[in-house]
C-alpha cells in the first residue's frame, strides 16, 4: 500500500502546471450562463482541446492522451488548485460520455465525441419532468415511431425541466417512454437531440443566483434519426443508469475541487480567523480533514477500478461526501467572514455557497442516495416510502 | 501508487476476524469488568499465536517488524470484537518506545506474549490501563522525554465510562531513559494511529450489530430498518467510517515512510475515526432502543468504548489542534 503518484504522474502534473500558469485567463471568465461567458468559456474549452488537456483520460483518437485515472486526479488537482475556468462541456464531457464509451455504436462515439472534448457541442440535461423527480422511473415524455420525409426515426413529445445548461447548449439526452404499455423502468429508450430542432422550446428559468442555469423543455413532435438512440430500444435505464452512476461518484466532482477548496479556506482562515475562536478554527479543520478523506477514499476507489472493480453503488458514499461537504466549506468561509460574506463579491465563497447548495439535490436527491446506501451496501430491507 | 489492501493483509484481517468471532469474546469482556481476566487472556493467547504482539517489535529484537498497515489492519478487527485489555498500550506503544530508546531487555517476551504492558503518557494518557493485569508498566513524558519504569500498583481501579477499562493512578518511577522526546513522540504517534484503528473497528461492530438487530426487529409490520428515519442513520454512520478508514491507511503509510506529514495525518485520522465510531455508537444505542440500554445486550460495551477511545490517545481538540498546526 503506497501514496506514491510516481514519476510519470508528476511529469504529468508539472506539464499541466506549467501549461495552466501560462494560459489561465487574467480575469475570471463571465458567467457561463449569459451568451458572452458561454462564448469565453467555449473559446476556454478549445484552448484546452488544443493543448490535449480538455479530456486527458480519453484515447488519441477523440482528443484525449489515454492517460491513467491517477493522471486525471493529478490534473483535476492542478486544475481547481490554480483557480480555472468551470467547465461548460461538463454534462458531455462527464456524464454522456461515459455513457457513450460504453453503449454508443463507433460511428456515434466517432462523430459526437471529438465535438465534446472541443466543446463544440453543449449538451444539456434532460431527465427531470414536472411529475418525475426523484422518482425518475415515472417520466411520461414520450418517442413515438415514425417513418416520415426524413426518413426512419422518433418523435419526442412531453415536457422536461432542471435541465442543467440547456439555455446556452446546443443539445440534450435524456430518456423517453417508447412502449406506452411497459411500466416504470422498462420501455424506457435513451435519445440524443438537437435543442434548435423544430418543435423544441427552451424557458429558461432563474437559479439562487440569480442566472439561468437550467430551463424547461417543451418538446412538441421533435424528429430524432435512430442514428440519435443510444444503447437499444426500451433499454434506456441500464444506459442512464451508467451516466447517473458516474454523475454520483468519480468523474463530475473530483478530490481536486475540495482539496483546491479546503486548501483556500485554511488560507482565508490564517488572514481573517480569529485564533480565540475555537469552535471556527475546529469547522475549519474538519472540512479540511474531509477533504483529504474523500481525496484518500478516492485513490483507493482509483485503485480498485484499475484491478477491474466497477463503480456501483459505493458512488452514492462520494456524493453525499462531496455534496455535503461541499456545504461545510462554503458556510464556514462565510462564518469566517464576518458582516463581509454578504457581499457576492468577497472572494467568490457566496457564490460558492449558492452553487454548493444545489449540491444536494442534484444527482440523485441525498435521500436518495443514503437509500442506495441503507438497500444496496448495508442490505437493509427495502420498505415503504 | 496503489492505495488498497493486498491480498495478504486482507487475508490477514479475515483470519483475525474469524478466530475472535469463535472465541466467545463479549463473554470475556463482562468477566474482565468483573476482574476476572482470565479468559480474557485466554484470547490474548490466540492472538499471540496469530502473532499480534510481535508486529510492533522490530525484528532484530526477536519480533515481527510488521509495517503500520499491518497494524492498523489487526487494530480494526480488534476494535470490532471490542477486544477487552491493554491492546494499544502492549501490542503497540510499549514495544515502539523500548526499540525507539534501545531498550531490549523485555523486547522478546513482549513479543512472544508472556509478558503484558501498559504505560501512561501524561497529559494525553494519565492512567495506566489495565496495569493490575500488566507485567511492565511505563511512564514516558512528551515534554522532558523522560522514560521510566513504574511499579505495579496497589490502589484503585478508577471507574472508567467503559467498565473494561480499569485505570489506575501512576506511582513513583525508576528512569529508564532521559532527554529522548523524539522516541517518545514515536510511540504516542503509534499508538495515537491503533487506537485510530480500533476506532474504526469499534464503529464497524456496531454498524454490523445494528444493521442486523435492524433487519431482525419488526414493527407496524416490517422490519424496522425498512424505515427511512432508521435507514439514513445507519447509511450516514457507514459513511463516516467509510472515509475515516482511508484516512488510517493513509497515516499508516505516512508513519512507514517516516512521511513529514505523518503526526498531521495520524491526528486527521483519530479524529475522524473518533467522530465515526461515537456516531455509530449513538446511532446503535437508537437502532437497539430499550434493549440497547440494558447491560444484557452486548451493544453497550462496544458504546462505552467507543466513548472512552474518543478521549483516550489525545482528545479530539489535541488532534485538531494538531492537524491546524501543520496547516500554517
Amino acid at each position: 500500500m503506497d501514496l506514491d503518484y510516481g514519476e510519470a504522474a508528476e511529469a504529468f502534473r508539472a506539464h499541466v502546471r506549467g501549461w495552466l500558469a501560462a494560459h489561465l485567463p487574467a480575469e475570471p471568465l463571465p458567467p457561463m450562463d449569459t451568451a458572452e461567458g458561454a462564448a469565453a468559456h467555449r473559446d476556454w474549452e478549445r484552448r484546452l482541446a488544443d493543448a490535449r488537456l480538455s479530456v486527458v483520460s480519453w484515447p488519441a483518437e477523440y482528443g484525449g492522451r489515454g492517460a491513467s485515472l491517477l493522471e486525471w486526479l493529478v490534473f483535476e488537482e492542478e486544475y481547481h488548485a490554480a483557480g480555472a475556468p468551470g467547465r461548460i462541456g461538463q454534462n458531455g464531457l462527464f456524464l454522456l460520455a461515459p455513457a457513450l464509451f460504453e453503449h454508443g455504436t463507433p460511428e456515434q462515439r466517432a462523430r459526437l465525441l471529438p465535438r465534446i472534448a472541443r466543446a463544440d457541442d453543449v449538451w444539456a440535461q434532460a431527465w427531470s419532468e414536472p411529475e418525475a423527480g426523484s422518482d425518475l422511473a415515472a417520466i411520461r415524455c414520450r418517442a413515438d415511431r415514425t417513418d416520415g420525409a426524413a426518413g426512419g426515426g422518433w418523435l419526442l413529445n412531453g415536457q422536461k425541466t432542471w435541465s442543467s445548461r440547456a439555455p446556452v447548449a446546443d443539445r440534450a439526452f435524456g430518456l423517453f417512454r417508447t412502449d406506452p404499455a411497459a411500466r416504470r423502468h422498462t420501455g424506457l429508450t435513451y435519445f440524443l437531440f438537437d435543442l434548435r430542432a423544430p418543435g423544441v422550446t427552451v424557458r429558461p428559468i432563474a437559479q439562487l443566483d440569480g442566472r439561468p442555469g437550467f430551463a424547461e423543455l417543451f418538446l412538441d413532435d421533435v424528429f430524432v434519426p435512430d442514428a440519435d438512440v443510444l444503447g437499444e430500444v426500451g433499454a434506456g435505464w441500464a444506459v442512464a443508469m451508467r451516466t447517473t452512476s458516474s454523475e454520483r461518484g468519480l468523474s463530475l466532482r473530483s478530490p481536486g475541487r475540495f482539496t483546491a477548496a479546503a486548501d483556500r479556506l485554511v488560507g482565508l482562515w490564517h488572514e481573517v480567523g480569529d485564533a480565540g475562536d475555537t469552535a471556527l478554527a475546529d469547522r475549519v479543520t474538519d472540512a479540511w480533514i474531509t477533504a483529504r478523506a474523500y481525496q484518500l477514499r478516492t485513490l483507493g476507489t482509483v485503485t480498485r477500478l484499475a484491478e477491474g472493480g466497477a463503480l456501483g453503488a459505493e458512488s452514492s458514499i462520494d456524493k453525499l461526501t462531496w455534496s455535503e461537504l461541499d456545504l461545510a466549506l462554503h458556510e464556514t468561509a462565510l462564518d469566517l467572514l464576518g458582516p463581509e460574506a454578504e457581499c457576492r463579491d468577497t472572494g467568490g465563497w457566496a457564490d460558492g455557497w449558492l452553487f454548493a447548495l444545489a449540491g444536494p439535490i442534484y444527482a440523485g436527491t441525498n435521500e436518495i442516495q443514503r437509500g442506495v446506501v441503507a438497500e444496496r451496501l448495508l442490505g437493509l430491507p427495502r420498505g415503504r416510502r | 501508487m496503489r492505495f488498497a489492501l493486498d491480498a495478504e493483509q486482507r487475508q490477514f484481517a479475515g483470519s483475525l476476524h474469524e478466530l475472535l468471532a469463535d472465541a466467545a469474546v463479549p463473554t470475556a469482556v463482562r468477566l474482565w469488568a468483573d476482574g476476572d481476566p482470565a479468559p480474557g487472556l485466554a484470547v490474548w493467547k490466540q492472538l499471540a499465536e496469530l502473532g499480534l504482539p510481535a508486529l510492533a517489535v522490530p525484528e532484530s529484537a526477536g519480533g515481527l517488524g510488521a509495517h503500520p498497515v499491518d497494524l492498523v489492519v489487526a487494530f480494526e478487527q480488534l476494535g470490532r470484537h471490542a477486544v477487552p485489555g491493554p491492546v494499544v498500550e502492549s501490542f503497540v506503544a510499549v514495544p515502539t518506545l523500548l526499540a525507539e530508546i534501545g531498550h531490549r531487555e523485555w523486547l522478546a517476551a513482549l513479543a512472544d506474549g508472556e509478558l503484558l504492558a501498559t504505560l501512561v503518557l501524561p497529559p494525553h494518557v494519565p492512567y495506566a490501563l489495565d496495569a493490575d493485569v500488566a507485567g511492565l508498566v511505563l511512564a514516558a513524558d512528551l515534554g522532558t522525554g523522560d522514560v521510566g519504569q513504574l511499579a505495579t500498583p496497589a490502589g484503585g481501579p478508577e471507574r472508567s465510562v467503559d467498565p473494561v477499562r480499569r485505570l489506575f493512578r501512576p506511582g513513583p518511577a525508576r528512569s529508564l531513559a532521559t532527554g529522548v522526546p523524539g522516541a517518545v513522540a514515536r510511540a504516542f504517534d503509534v499508538g495515537v494511529l491503533a487506537c485510530a484503528a480500533q476506532l474504526v473497528g469499534l464503529g464497524t461492530g456496531l454498524l454490523e450489530m445494528a444493521v442486523a438487530h435492524a433487519g431482525r426487529r419488526e414493527q407496524f409490520g416490517q422490519p424496522v430498518g425498512g424505515f427511512q428515519a432508521v435507514a439514513h442513520q445507519l447509511a450516514d454512520v457507514h459513511v463516516g467510517l467509510e472515509l475515516a478508514r482511508p484516512l488510517v491507511h493513509g497515516a499508516a503509510v505516512a508513519l512507514g515512510s517516516r512521511s513529514g506529514t505523518a503526526t498531521r495525518d495520524i491526528s486527521a485520522a483519530k479524529v475522524a475515526a473518533g467522530t465515526a465510531a461515537y456516531r455509530a455508537a449513538r446511532t446503535a444505542l437508537q437502532v437497539h432502543g430499550a434493549l440497547g440500554y440494558t447491560l444484557e445486550h452486548d451493544v453497550a460495551f462496544w458504546l462505552t468504548k467507543a466513548r472512552a477511545l474518543v478521549s483516550a490517545w489525545g482528545t479530539p481538540a489535541v488532534h485538531r489542534t494538531r492537524v491546524r498546526e501543520a496547516l500554517r
